[in-house]
């Protein structure tokens, strides 16, 4: 299967007296969609922070294509990361900018990009999430759900290898959701990325994970996939599958 | 309040004395300290940022020039109406031209201006940065392998920094009109005389520190106000808290500049 994609040992993280993560262990194999479960506040968010170095943990080590990112300099990093595409959880469009200008900052630092070529990666990107004629509008003009879509068009058009998904579905409608989980889909066969998708919903953790770790007190608590945990003895795993 | 009990919490068991707001103060200057040697770090390296500069510059600079005019306008005329009186007691209403632009010159436009500026731009940076910072954009920018210090802060406290000698420039100019308006108000005297009575009595010591210190006005405002912003805490009270401590503080460094300054020149001069 080659080097785990991102490989996360004993990561620990506190705000003050609040011991958010304790010491999490998990490993990203290439092509996978990995979903993290985990009930609002268990630091979810907090985990994929740290492992794009927005955070620093309080321990632990993060390797994303097999570095020590604790190791290398921003520049260093700085290449890494565009290997790795994020949705955050508010898609965080710049809202000074058209749909447009969004999609095409990230590309800003590649060098002899024609405009043509940028033109067509934008065109390419929109008509992967189904939003081509937003292309002109300003992000306070969509509703939440072309927003989660226009964000995720701005990750694609990086051609990350991996993506990191903070809640793609969360405040969208039943239908809506599904359809931005099949795009994960969609996307993971189209472009082969593997993916670590945050998430407490369990419709979308069904049709996307391959393997599933469910988040407890700061440990993964359960690890397995759809399947087998679904139908877990463990009251506590059973409840969220109901 | 909640910020209160957080601060406490983290420090003794008493509520939040003198001792402690000293404390929260100079981690405060620490922290601005190392924010301004990052900007000095950060302006030197390429990529420079051309076009966000000059995008900032129009909006910072271009779209305040309409309130500075007036400004500097009713100054002008202000100052002029009110030095009247004391003058014709004197009988010395043929010094008003000269008396009333040194001030100008030297202290009302830079200062008047610049505290203006820090109401309208330091408020509107602080806000802008906050609610990029709170709505995640700042860390989207970092993650895409973009600096957002650079993008986000140097350009803007560039702009800042050129912008405001300008404008206090223009607000001069226009403050100078303002005054010719405030003496034909009673009396009269030709344009051409009024300027000429102006500028026999304005000198380069006059002219220079004010425009030097105006480069430093527009220095501090950009990096009090980013740094609010770039530092703003989570949710969007920390919008409204940025742009309000830009405004505050960027006003107050205002004037504890200007006092330097003044005593700066009169040790030279
Ligand atoms: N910058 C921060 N400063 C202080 N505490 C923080 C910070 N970021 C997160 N926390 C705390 O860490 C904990 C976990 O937050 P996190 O955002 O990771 O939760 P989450 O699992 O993503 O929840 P949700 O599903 O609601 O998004 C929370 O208790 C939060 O208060
Ligand atoms: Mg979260």
């Amino acid at each position: 299967m080659g080097i785990p994609l991102v490989e996360i040992e004993h990561l620990s993280k506190s705000f003050g007296s609040n011991r958010v993560l304790e010491d999490i262990n998990l490993q990203l194999d290439p092509g996978e969609n990995l979903v993290v479960f985990g009930k609002s506040g268990s630091g979810k968010s907090v985990l994929i922070k740290c492992l794009v170095g927005l955070m620093q943990p309080d321990g632990g080590c993060v390797k994303l294509f097999g570095e020590d990112i604790a190791r290398l300099k921003t520049a260093e990093l700085n290449v890494l990361r565009k290997k790795v595409g994020f949705l955050f959880q508010s898609a965080a469009l710049y809202d000074s900018m058209t749909v447009r200008e969004n999609l095409e900052f990230p590309l800003r630092d590649m060098k002899a990009r024609s405009i043509a070529d940028v033109e067509g990666l934008v065109k390419e990107s929109l008509r992967n999430v189904g939003l081509e004629e937003a292309i002109d509008k300003m992000p306070s003009e969509l509703s939440g759900g072309m927003i989660k879509r226009v964000g995720l068009a701005r990750t694609l058009i990086m051609k990350p290898e991996i993506i990191l998904y903070d809640e793609p579905t969360t405040g969208l409608d039943p239908i809506t959701s599904r359809e931005i989980s099949q795009l994960i889909v969609d996307i993971q066969k189209k472009y082969n990325t593997a993916a670590i998708i945050i998430t407490h919903d369990v419709a979308c953790a069904k049709i996307t994970s391959n393997r599933m770790l469910i988040i407890k007190d700061g440990v993964i608590n359960a690890t397995g996939t759809y399947a087998e945990l679904s139908v877990s003895e463990n009251e506590w795993i059973h409840s969220f599958f109901i | 309040m909640i910020n209160n009990e957080e601060i406490t919490t983290n420090g003794s068991i008493f509520p939040l004395g003198w001792l402690d707001s000293l404390r929260v103060f100079f981690i405060e200057v620490g922290e601005i300290s190392r924010f301004t040697l990052r900007f000095f770090k950060e302006v030197f390296i390429p990529r420079y940022e051309f076009k966000a500069l000059v995008k900032q510059s129009y909006i910072i600079g271009y779209k305040s020039l309409p309130l500075i005019a007036i400004t500097g306008l009713i100054i002008g005329l202000v100052l002029t109406i009110q030095a009247r009186p004391t003058m014709a007691q004197f009988g010395a209403e043929s010094w008003i031209p000269s008396m009333v632009s040194i001030s100008i010159i030297r202290e009302m436009g830079p200062v008047m201006v610049a505290v203006i500026f820090a109401g309208k731009v330091g408020s509107g940076i602080g806000a802008e940065l906050a609610s990029m910072k709170v709505t995640e954009q700042i860390d989207a920018m970092e993650v895409s392998g973009i600096n957002p210090f650079k993008y986000l802060v140097v350009t803007r406290v560039m702009a800042t920094t050129l912008m405001l000698p300008m404008l206090v420039t223009a607000a001069d100019a226009i403050s100078l009109v303002g005054a010719y308006v405030g003496v034909n108000l009673k009396g009269s005297i030709s344009f051409h005389l009024f300027f000429l009575q102006v500028f026999s009595n304005l000198s380069f010591s006059d002219v220079i520190p004010a425009i030097i210190k105006t480069f430093f006005f527009g220095f501090s405002i950009g990096i009090v106000s980013c740094y609010k912003g770039y530092n703003a805490n989570r949710g969007t009270e920390g919008v409204g808290e940025a742009a309000n401590s830009a405004v505050v503080i960027g006003s107050l460094l205002v004037f504890i500049i200007d006092m330097i300054a003044v005593q700066l020149t009169s040790l030279i001069y």
